[in-house]
């Protein structure tokens, strides 16, 4: 975590907790760059050196989510503090079938696959652009809101 | 006797490159390859690759290798497959044995020799029961022949394959139990790594497989720790169940052709060992042949295919088919994307190896364009 928190792809605690963003857990300089075209406002710089690190402009980042499925790392992922008084929302990528289905109560785990919380899936988004990369959209309780990464596969 | 201008020798993702580039530039080409299928390993990579949005970034393995199968399809260009090149002479006659039961001499002008790469396996006591595998056996029973070889899988070896084959193992329906590594460090990209790890998957640094038990299939496998060096810390085994043991022990180029064709060899650990000495234009010390992709040490799809454009816009500049001034400047936009690949902290010590192959390899080979 401490490694994240030091990329220039993660947002400061203020930002982190102001509204949905986009976060880019990407923190080895390996050869990669596609999440910068995905980006239409421009939110997201590599450069011309393709191993330098993803740098996050969190002031155009609008959360489409485009980027999600665009990562082949599937190290991105949207974050909304502010959803509602009690529930966070997680946006994040999904490469497991069957998929789970809108109002499906789900396992929510975080980066070492432990279960923390029930979570409620809102919304399952899987169009042909994406390539077989879903999207899933989960709403889970505030206390989780760093921790919680993904949700367990469901088998 | 078949007769062509250029035989390629493998057509995984150098090989099919090269075809590409050399036919397109007018070259007649026999791209050669002992399966029955072309795409090399392409197929059963069904990830999404990293690498430039210039170069196919964020495709999927899978469909790069039906791009490019279509490709030279389009081009026409002439496959001799289940065809296993088992002979050289001269730097021109390839003998290959067509489906097990005839062979043919290929005669070829130029040669470009795009074998790949075969897995290490390590011996441990039990290591021959059924059930434990190469890493790359076990991901091509799942994406090219859909069979799971078990549903609980311990695999041994954190580096990229082994990463990649866990998750698309547990994509497939089957559990990880856990991955080890000898090392005391992980071997993999992180992301990929972070896939598998927020899976529930539990990782183990410093540890190997003591022995397997089974019948007549792996049904337990002893763990034990290492120590600095390596060895085998006494008391610290444990016992952890699993049908399917699979093998990410790392990876050897396929270099028997080059050997028996006479190539002059470098040794190159951080490339996986003894490989063909080659020049800026993939040329080999011997005559008509060149070399790209894995036989030129272990990287990946990217920079093999990256490579086999090189030997393929090369050859067919030595037959006359590209002005050496064009063939120059193509080849050296070709440096600049590989040079890319190879840098930051992943790439870094395979470029310095490349860097020490090329400067032998731009001494030593003389011969010249015809």
């Amino acid at each position: 975590m401490e490694e994240l928190h030091k990329s220039p792809a993660y947002p400061d605690r203020d930002r982190l907790y102001k509204g949905p963003i986009a976060i880019i857990e990407c923190i080895e300089e390996i050869p990669c760059n596609p999440c910068e075209a995905a980006c239409s406002n421009g939110a997201i710089t590599i450069g011309e050196s393709i191993t330098n690190l993803p740098k996050m402009d969190f002031e155009k980042c609008v959360a489409c989510g485009r980027c999600i499925p665009a990562c082949p790392g599937l190290a991105i992922y949207i974050k909304d503090y502010t959803y509602s008084d009690t529930k966070a929302l997680l946006s994040f990528p999904y490469e497991y079938y069957p998929l789970p289905e809108v109002n499906d109560i789900v396992e929510a785990v975080d980066r070492h696959g432990n279960t923390l919380c029930q979570a409620k899936v809102i919304k399952v988004r899987n169009p042909k652009s994406n390539d077989h990369t879903a999207v899933v959209t989960i709403e889970y309780p505030k206390e989780y809101f760093e921790e919680v990464i993904s949700i367990k596969r469901i088998k | 006797m078949i007769q062509t201008e250029l035989a390629i020798v493998g057509a995984g993702p150098a090989g099919l490159s090269a075809a590409i580039e050399a036919r397109r530039a007018g070259a007649d080409v026999l791209l050669i390859d002992e399966n029955a299928r072309p795409g090399g390993q392409l197929f059963k990579q069904i990830h999404k690759f990293f690498g430039s949005r210039a170069h196919k970034a964020g495709t999927r393995g899978i469909n790069i290798g039906t791009e490019l199968l279509r490709e030279s399809q389009e081009l026409g260009i002439r496959t001799c497959l289940k065809g296993e090149v088992c002979g050289i002479e001269n730097g021109q006659n390839l003998w290959v044995v067509i489906d097990r039961n005839r062979s043919e001499i290929v005669k070829a002008k130029k040669i470009i020799l795009a074998t790949g790469a075969t897995e290490n396996a390590v011996a441990f006591p039990g290591w021959d029961l059924p059930g434990i595998m190469g890493a790359g056996a076990a991901q091509t029973m799942i994406n090219v022949n859909r069979v799971l070889p078990g549903r609980k899988v311990l695999m041994l070896g954190s580096g990229n394959v082994g990463v990649i084959v866990s998750y698309q193992l547990l994509q497939a329906g089957a559990d990880v139990v856990a991955v080890l590594e000898a090392a005391p460090k992980l071997g993999g990209y992180g992301v990929h790594t972070a896939k598998v790890a927020r899976a529930g998957v539990p990782f183990y640094v410093s540890h190997t497989v003591k022995q397997a038990f089974g019948t007549d299939h792996v049904e337990a496998v002893e763990i034990v720790k290492l120590d600095a060096s390596f060895n085998q810390i006494p008391g610290t085994e444990r016992i952890m169940e699993a049908d399917t043991v699979c093998l990410a022990t790392g990876l050897t180029p396929l270099t028997e052709l080059a050997w028996l064709a006479g190539c002059k060899f470098k040794y190159l650990p951080a490339l996986g060992g003894h490989l063909p000495i080659h020049d800026d234009r993939m040329r080999t010390t011997k005559e008509n042949i060149f070399v790209a992709g894995d036989i030129t040490g272990i990287e990946e799809a990217s920079t093999a295919m990256e490579e086999g454009r090189l030997a393929g816009i090369n050859a067919a500049a030595d037959l006359g088919y590209i002005s050496e001034e064009e063939a120059k400047i193509r080849s050296r936009e070709i440096w600049d994307s590989l040079n890319c690949l190879r840098s930051g902290y992943f790439g870094q010590k395979r470029r310095e190896s490349k860097d020490l192959m090329l400067q032998t390899g731009n001494e030593v080979i003389q011969w010249k364009i015809h």
